[in-house]
């Protein structure tokens, strides 16, 4: 079992694996932090998003050796029940999600927006959060509550 | 388009704990213990009749509702409490919810056809107002005073003159309150509602948007295994042989082969994915597939169709008058998907005696006996557990993952979780199947509209069929139900309007190519589709605007005011369709639908405006208009984003959505071979809600469904002149009707 160490919402965790092209997803679904969804496996549908050194990619497409030594946020490392960031408040405030199987990922996504752009456009969002699905139709919801996050309210 | 939140309801703190409301989810030891053994004292009455089946008054003055239906991110674990504690005169925040348990909650039937709060909702409704005169029974013999001197408020029975009450809990928890629903149990008047019909916050959402939300697929117990299980290449496949060498080298890795069901199971997920990949199989030829490419045309000559003449109204008006127009139409909606965002997945532990499964089904006392019978254990022995999973419009493949994992969990001892793979789930989850419609008419230059006929080919529901046959007790040879299940396919296939002549007659199929189940609002986005757009086609052979058209012929007020709202909303200009500019590069035009949902419930009337494409052949939908009445409303942020979901989903299966097969298997099976809408081709959706809160509350999940196919159609008509009848609009089909052909 090779031993890959990241740093995980700030924490240093080691991860053992005996495959070095596990996807970075089963990583951190096997340490507990289940907010990151498996989608697909194929990169197309965005559930599995996560921070790796600010940038949103794809969790089921990252093997773990790829991140040794990484920076990975995902969703329980952006905010808490206590203290939520902006976009969580914002995503709650608007009842945004239905099932809300895609929601970790669509907030990913949107944070690395938020940090790269400060006041998006509407379509900016749009188009930022193409590649995040939704399948319960909370589309109209997300984009007021990125355009709220982002202190322009509608 | 939502009101601003500015309410104190809505403090940061109620927000973020969900209005306070503690949600119960029965997972596993002590706390269930207590439960199944009844909170109220004795073992936990089950039967739909009784009060305590869905209530208990606790020692601390909170109350446990037990709910048969589940909340699938509908809102139910919301909706459902403001019913009860409206009526228990206490807030949402002393009222525990618990769904979907086999062991604790009453069989309320499926989560499905928008029924959960109508029928649901209104089953709470009676237990709560049977409660509350029970308690102020109690509360008159203890005081020794009459009851009619007593009134309910904040958890007590006290003089309505004033004094010392009696709580809730001091008049009966611990016990039972050996009561049936009394259906004339005063109801509280929805002029002092408080609670019903007020946007309160869902308790699930602050914990999706934190991560905390505990989903089927993040459930683990002790012990347990990750299993995959195998389908055949080609449907219908035997399996002839398995090289269990081929994953040796995987460690701890184990098969279970029983009859034609393979799955390999693992102490970790990923490993579990790498022996599925890796096994060698060899599989048998399928059960042969139509070919796609002739299926519509071999709908209509299929040997084993039987006729029902669904509805005859009046009488055909001979002869027609000289003026009269007569058009034929066909439309056809395809097999769709209901490609849930996360692939199913489920947890059961099978153990020699007992078996405890932990699924997201919409319909976990539905599948109870299913699942006895297929385990071969007595009913009382099996507890199925509902926990949320990714979104489910009907019957996705969360059932057959349920009995997947309670197959492998009795194969190897121990608790299994099963998680289906994205392939798994467009390939094998069951589709909403295709419906052929045929419909002629006759108009007069006036719009009367002087005959009508209906002719739909959809498969038949096998009687008394309440589920679907699974895959995996198919598979490893088990009891299994066999036969079809549809949904109440054949509603609204004739129109709302008034006709001289009216039939509908239904060409049932016995068999569908790909075993079909209920996809949200079961049928009548295609009926309704035909039917609506059929009136928009009378409506232009009459020369008529399509609004003033409808309105000459609909007699119910509830939707001549809807109709009318939408018109409003959406400024819309009375003129005949298409418009003017129908040979712009980019056409833009309007359309319109109207629909009774199942003739008796939800009214919806949509409008749509959409951009037409005319060298590319894309269709955008740019906003769309919905007034809508489904009665009372209990919680209108709910309805909203009801009916948000329900336009957005269906602008995706009008716009691109349709199951591709080959001769063997599906070939549709990821996001690209099977897209669904994006949020940059996302619509913007203004929603007007009339709110009736003297009328009985009616569905909000499917009728907005319906209603989408024609408003969209229309729309494009009305840009292009061109007419779509074929689903899904995509550029190729669009680029054919422009040119004149036919779709």
């Amino acid at each position: 079992m090779a031993k890959y160490n990241l740093r995980i919402n700030g924490a240093a965790r080691t991860v053992e694996s005996a495959d070095p092209n596990q996807p970075l997803l089963y990583a951190l679904r096997g340490l507990g932090l289940t907010a990151t969804k498996f989608g697909c496996g194929l990169g197309q549908c965005g559930a599995c998003t996560v921070l790796v050194e600010r940038k949103a990619l794809r969790s089921c497409q990252m093997t773990i050796a790829s991140v040794q030594g990484k920076s990975i946020t995902t969703l329980e490392g952006l905010g808490s029940a206590l203290n939520p960031h902006p976009l969580q408040w914002a995503f709650i405030k608007e009842q945004v999600p239905q099932c809300g199987y895609c929601t970790s990922g669509m907030l990913m996504s949107a944070a690395a927006l938020l940090s790269e752009k400060k006041k998006p456009s509407e379509a900016e969002i749009r188009t930022a959060l193409d590649g995040n699905l939704c399948r319960c139709g909370s589309h109209a919801r997300v984009v007021r509550a990125v355009l709220a996050a982002s202190g322009q309210g509608v | 388009m939502n009101a601003p939140i500015k309410s104190s309801r809505f403090s940061r703190r109620a927000l973020l704990k969900g209005g306070a409301l503690t949600v119960g989810f029965a997972l596993t030891g002590g706390r269930t213990g207590a439960f199944a053994q009844g909170v109220a004292g004795g073992p936990r009455v089950l039967d739909p009749k009784e009060v305590d089946a869905f209530l208990a008054i606790n020692g601390n003055g909170t109350v446990t509702v037990f709910c048969g239906k589940v909340d699938l991110g509908q809102g139910l674990r919301i909706a459902m409490p403001q019913i009860v504690a409206e009526e228990l005169y206490i807030g949402v925040d002393k009222i525990n919810f618990i769904e979907g348990d086999t062991a604790l909650t009453p069989d309320q039937g499926r989560t499905s056809g928008s029924n959960g709060i109508q029928r649901g909702g209104m089953q709470l409704r009676q237990a709560a107002a049977t409660a509350r005169k029970a308690l102020i029974e109690l509360a008159a013999q203890k005081l020794n005073v009459k009851a009619e001197d007593l009134i309910v408020a904040n958890g007590l029975v006290r003089p309505r003159a004033g004094g010392d009450g009696i709580s809730f809990a001091d008049l009966i928890s611990g016990r039972r309150f050996d009561l049936k629903l009394d259906p004339k149990a005063p109801r509280k008047d929805p002029a002092t509602y408080t609670l019903v019909g007020k946007p309160l916050p869902r308790p699930d959402v602050p914990a999706k948007c934190i991560g905390s939300h505990m989903y089927v697929h993040d459930f683990t117990l002790p012990g347990m295994l990750h299993a995959r299980v195998i389908r055949p290449p080609a449907i219908g496949a035997k399996l002839a042989s398995v090289d269990e060498s081929s994953v040796k080298n995987l460690a701890g890795v184990q098969v279970v082969r029983i009859k034609d069901f393979l799955a390999v199971v693992a102490e970790d997920e990923w490993t579990a994915v790498r022996a599925a990949r890796a096994l060698k199989a060899k599989w048998g030829a399928g059960s042969r597939l139509p070919e796609q490419a002739k299926f519509v045309q071999a709908l209509r000559t299929d040997p084993s169709i039987t006729n029902q003449d669904l509805v005859t109204k009046g009488a055909p008006v001979t002869p027609l008058p000289q003026n009269a127009k007569m058009l034929t139409a066909s439309y056809f909606w395809p097999m769709q998907s209901h490609a849930s965002l996360g692939p199913s997945c489920a947890v059961a532990d099978v153990r020699a005696e007992s078996a405890t499964v932990w699924t997201a089904s919409q319909g976990t006392h539905g599948n109870h006996t299913t699942f006895a019978r297929f385990l071969g254990l007595p009913k009382d022995k099996v507890r199925l557990i509902y926990l949320e999973g990714s979104g489910c419009y009907g019957m996705n493949g969360h059932e057959d993952a349920a009995a997947d994992a309670a197959i492998v969990s009795r194969a190897v001892g121990k608790p299994v979780r099963v998680q289906w793979s994205r392939a798994d789930e467009h390939g094998w989850d069951p589709k909403g199947p295709a419906q052929l419609l045929d419909i002629a008419g006759a108009v007069d230059a006036d719009g009367r509209i002087l005959d009508w006929r209906t002719d739909m080919w959809i498969p038949r529901t096998t009687r008394g069929m309440l589920n679907i046959p699974l895959l995996g007790p198919e598979a490893a040879g088990l009891d299994n139900i066999v036969g079809l299940n549809t949904g109440l396919i054949s509603q609204n296939g004739d129109p709302p309007y008034a006709a001289d002549h009216i039939q509908v007659i239904v060409h049932w199929l016995k068999d569908a190519p790909l075993r079909p189940a209920p996809l949200r609002s079961p049928g009548k986005p295609a009926n309704c589709f035909a039917v609506e757009s059929f009136t928009d086609e009378l409506a232009a052979a009459a020369g008529l605007d399509p609004i003033e058209f409808r309105l000459r012929g609909l007699k119910n007020p509830r939707g001549i005011e809807l109709i009318k709202r939408v018109a409003a909303m959406m400024k819309w200009q009375s003129r005949p369709s298409p418009g003017a500019n129908k040979n712009a590069a980019l056409a833009r035009g309007r359309g319109m639908s109207y629909v009774h949902y199942k003739h008796e419930e939800t009214f919806v009337a949509m409008g749509m405006e959409v951009a037409v494409e005319r060298a590319s052949g894309k269709i955008k939908v740019e906003r769309v208009f919905c007034a809508h009445d489904c009665g009372q409303i209990i919680n209108p942020d709910g309805v909203r984003s009801q009916i948000e979901g329900g336009i957005t989903q269906t602008v995706s299966r009008v716009l691109m959505e349709e199951v591709k097969f080959d001769r063997s298997h599906v070939t549709s099976v990821d996001w690209a071979s099977y897209p669904i809408l994006k949020f940059s081709e996302a619509p913007k959706i203004d929603i007007d809600l009339v709110d009736r809160p003297t009328e009985p509350p009616l569905g909000a999940g499917e009728a907005s469904c319906s209603a989408v196919g024609a408003a969209l159609a229309n729309a494009v008509f009305d840009a292009t002149g061109a007419r779509l009848r074929t689903i899904p609009f995509t550029p190729e089909r669009v680029k054919a009707a422009l040119g004149g052909h036919s779709s």
